[in-house]
C-alpha cells in the first residue's frame, strides 16, 4: 500500500516536470523581439548568419515542430549547443556542476552543524535567555542579504585577517589533475596535501555565507517541531519509565522532530539554489551558478534556458525524494 | 506567553466592527509591545527618510566629486564616498526610495491578484482549481532568484521590468494560502448558513470569505515585502535589476566591490541599511501575526 502511495507521488511530480520542461522552451520564444537578434546584440553580423543561427535554433520552424524537436533533443540528453563558446550546454553544465555540489554539501554541512545543536538547545531552555538570543539570530539570518554578508566575510576573514582566500577553488600556483571534479576529492587523489588544505580553505567562506542564512531557517523549524515532539505523549512515557534524559531527548523526540525539518530543508532547496549563484559570483566559484550569470551577460540564452530548467527538475525531483523519505521514516503519514 | 488576550482572526474580520475599526484596534495591538513599536517605528523612519530624499541629501545622488573620491566617512561626507565621489549618505536615502517602492508594488500586485485567483479557486473548485494549481505547482518548481534572473536576462534591467519579473511568479505564495483558506472555510457552518439562505454565490465569496483570509493574507504579504526588497537588491547587485541610471542598494553595494580593500565602506553602508529594513519588515509582519492569526504559522 506505501510502495503505491510512493508510486503515486512519483507519477504525480511528472506532469510537473514536463510543465516545467514547455515553461522553460516557451521562454526562449515567447519574449518581446526576435531572439536570434537579441542574442547577436550589437554584434554586426551578416543577414545568412542570421538565417543560420535560426535554422541552429530550429527558430525557423512552426512552434508546434518546434516542440516536439525540443522534446526530442531532450529524451537524447541533449540541451543544444552554447552560441558563444561553441561547446554543447550539457558538457558546460556537465564541468561546472562538482564544484556547485561540492559548495552545496559543504553548506548544507555548516548550516546542520551550526542549526541542530542551536535548535535543540533552544527548544529545550524555551523562553531563555538563550533562546531569546537564537531567535533573535535567527531572524537576523533570515533578514540578511546573502550577496552582502558574503562581501563582510570577505572583509572580516580575507581583508583584515588575511586567514581566507576570497575568490577561486584553489590557489593558481598548485595544479592538480581534474578526476572527480571534485576538488577536495582531486587532491586526495593525488596525495597533494598542501593542495587539500589550500582547496578546504578556499571553500570555507562561500560555504559560510551561505550556510549562515540557510542555518537560520533550519534552526527555526527544527527548535519549532522538537519542541513540539518534547510535548507528546510518548516523550512524557520515555521520561516515566526512566529513560535517561539524553537518550529522551535524542531518541525519541530529536528523531520526530527531525521528519519536519526534513520536509522544509526540502522546500528551502529552492532558496539555496538561488543562493548559489550569488554567493558563486562572489567568489568567483566556477560552479553552475557563475557560468548562467556569465551567460546572461554573454547573450548566451541556450545555456540560459537549460540551466534554468535543470534547477527546476532538480527542485522537483529533490521535493520528491523528501516526500518519500517522509513515508518510509514515517509510515502513518499518507500522501 | 499565555496572559496574552488572543483574539481569533474570524471575530476580528467578520465581526461587527467597520474595516477601519478593525484596522485601528490591529494597529493598536501591534503597537502594545516594545517589538511592534520598534519594527513599526523602523518602517516609517524609512518611508519619511524616502519620502523627503530631496530635501534631507546634502547632494545630488549622481553628482561626482572627482576630487573626493572613496573619502571615508566624516563631516563633509557622513557615509563617506564612493568611486565616482558621490555622497553614499544621499545615495542611501535615494536608495530607500527603490527599496521601498519594489517591496509594497510588488506585494500590492502579488497579494491582489494571488488573492482572489487563489479564493476563487477554492471556491469554485472543479477543473479551473485543477488547471491554476497544476500551474502554481510548476511555477513553484523554479526557483525564485533564478525565475527572476532568467526574466530579467530577457526584459533587460528597468524599474517596471523588475517589477512584472517578481510579480510573474510572486502572486503563487498568496494564491495558496487563499486558496487553502477558501477550501477549509466552505466547509464552515457560516459559508453552509449564506448557502441555504439562498446567498448568491458571488456574494458569498466576497461578504462571508475574503473578510476571513485577509487576516492571512495581511502576515504573508508583510513577511514578503522584506523579501522581496532582498530578491530586487540581489538582482540589482548581480546587474540585471534595477538599471544604474536610479540609486539602489543592490548595485551601490556591486560597486563598492572592486574597492573592497580600500574602502570598506561604499559596499558595507548600502547594505546594513537593507538590513536593517528588511529586518524590521520582518519583525513587524512576526507581530501582526502573533496578533491576528495566533495559532497559525503562515510562513516558516
Amino acid at each position: 500500500m506505501r510502495l503505491l502511495k510512493i508510486l503515486e507521488r512519483m507519477l504525480a511530480a511528472i506532469p510537473v516536470a514536463l510543465g516545467v520542461a514547455v515553461l522553460a522552451f516557451l521562454f526562449l520564444r515567447f519574449l518581446p523581439g526576435d531572439p536570434v537578434q537579441i542574442m547577436l546584440g550589437d554584434t554586426k553580423v551578416s543577414q545568412q548568419q542570421v538565417t543560420a543561427l535560426r535554422h541552429e535554433l530550429n527558430l525557423d520552424e512552426p512552434i508546434g515542430s518546434q516542440l516536439v524537436h525540443f522534446f526530442g533533443q531532450l529524451l537524447h540528453g541533449q540541451l543544444g549547443t552554447s552560441i558563444i563558446k561553441d561547446q554543447s550546454v550539457s558538457s558546460l553544465i556537465g564541468g561546472a556542476l562538482p564544484a556547485t555540489i561540492e559548495l552545496t554539501l559543504a553548506t548544507v554541512f555548516v548550516a546542520l552543524l551550526i542549526a541542530l545543536p542551536v535548535g535543540i538547545l533552544s527548544a529545550l531552555y524555551q523562553g531563555s535567555w538563550l533562546d531569546r538570543v537564537v531567535l533573535s539570530g535567527a531572524l537576523l539570518g533570515v533578514s540578511m542579504p546573502s550577496f552582502w554578508f558574503g562581501l563582510l566575510l570577505i572583509l572580516l576573514f580575507a581583508v583584515e585577517a588575511h586567514l581566507l582566500p576570497t575568490s577561486g577553488r584553489i590557489s593558481p600556483t598548485l595544479l592538480v589533475e581534474r578526476h572527480t571534479g571534485f576538488m577536495l576529492i582531486d587532491t586526495l587523489l593525488a596525495g597533494n596535501v598542501r593542495a587539500f588544505v589550500d582547496a578546504l580553505k578556499h571553500l570555507v567562506l562561500p560555504a559560510l555565507t551561505l550556510g549562515v542564512v540557510f542555518a537560520a531557517v533550519l534552526a527555526r523549524v527544527i527548535r519549532s517541531s522538537m519542541i513540539e515532539a518534547l510535548h507528546r505523549q510518548y516523550v512524557t512515557t520515555a521520561r516515566a519509565k526512566g529513560v535517561r534524559e539524553r537518550v529522551v531527548i535524542i531518541k525519541h523526540a530529536l528523531r520526530n522532530a527531525l521528519i519536519p525539518a526534513v520536509t522544509v530543508a526540502g522546500l528551502q532547496v529552492g532558496e539555496l539554489l538561488g543562493g548559489n549563484m550569488i554567493v558563486e559570483t562572489i567568489f568567483a566559484w566556477p560552479g553552475v551558478g557563475r557560468l548562467v550569470v556569465n551567460s546572461i551577460f554573454a547573450r548566451d540564452y541556450v545555456v540560459v534556458q537549460a540551466a534554468v530548467m535543470l534547477y527546476a527538475i532538480t527542485y522537483v525531483g529533490v521535493n520528491l525524494l523528501v516526500d518519500v523519505l517522509y513515508t518510509v521514516l514515517n509510515p502513518r503519514i499518507v500522501l | 506567553m499565555s496572559t496574552r488576550r488572543l483574539v481569533p482572526a474570524q471575530r476580528l474580520a467578520a465581526g461587527p466592527l467597520k474595516p477601519i475599526a478593525a484596522a485601528w484596534s490591529v494597529v493598536r495591538r501591534v503597537l502594545r509591545r516594545p517589538v511592534g513599536w520598534v519594527a513599526t517605528g523602523t518602517v516609517a523612519g524609512y518611508i519619511v527618510l524616502a519620502v523627503l530624499a530631496p530635501l534631507l541629501a546634502p547632494y545630488a545622488s549622481d553628482a561626482t566629486d572627482l576630487a573626493a573620491r572613496l573619502a571615508p566617512p566624516g563631516a563633509h561626507h557622513w557615509f563617506g564616498t564612493d568611486a565616482l565621489g558621490r555622497d553614499i549618505f544621499s545615495r542611501v536615502l535615494y536608495g530607500a526610495r527603490v527599496s521601498l517602492l519594489v517591496g509594497f508594488l510588488t506585494v500590492t500586485i502579488t497579494s491582489v491578484f494571488g488573492t482572489l485567483l487563489g479564493a476563487f479557486a477554492g471556491f469554485v473548485r472543479g477543473p479551473f482549481d485543477t488547471v491554476t494549481a497544476r500551474f502554481t505547482e510548476i511555477l513553484q518548481a523554479f526557483p525564485y532568484l533564478i525565475f527572476a534572473i532568467g526574466m530579467m536576462a530577457f526584459l533587460g534591467p528597468g524599474f517596471w521590468n523588475l517589477i512584472w519579473a517578481l510579480s510573474l511568479k510572486g502572486w503563487v505564495e498568496f494564491y495558496r494560502l487563499a486558496r487553502g483558506e477558501a477550501l477549509a472555510q466552505s466547509e464552515t457552518e457560516y459559508v453552509e448558513a449564506a448557502r441555504a439562505l439562498g446567498q448568491r454565490r458571488v456574494r458569498t465569496l466576497f461578504r462571508e470569505m475574503l473578510p476571513n483570509i485577509v487576516p492571512s493574507i495581511l502576515v504573508l504579504g508583510t513577511l514578503r515585502i522584506g523579501y522581496f526588497m532582498v530578491l530586487e537588491a540581489s538582482l540589482s547587485f548581480l546587474g540585471v535589476g534595477i538599471p544604474p541610471s536610479i540609486p539602489a542598494w543592490g548595485s551601490m553595494v556591486a560597486e563598492g566591490r572592486d574597492v573592497l580593500f580600500i574602502a570598506w565602506w561604499v559596499s558595507t553602508i548600502p547594505g546594513i541599511a537593507l538590513l536593517v529594513l528588511v529586518l524590521a519588515i520582518n519583525l513587524l509582519g512576526e507581530r501582526l501575526q502573533e496578533v491576528l492569526d495566533p495559532h497559525r504559522k503562515v510562513v516558516s
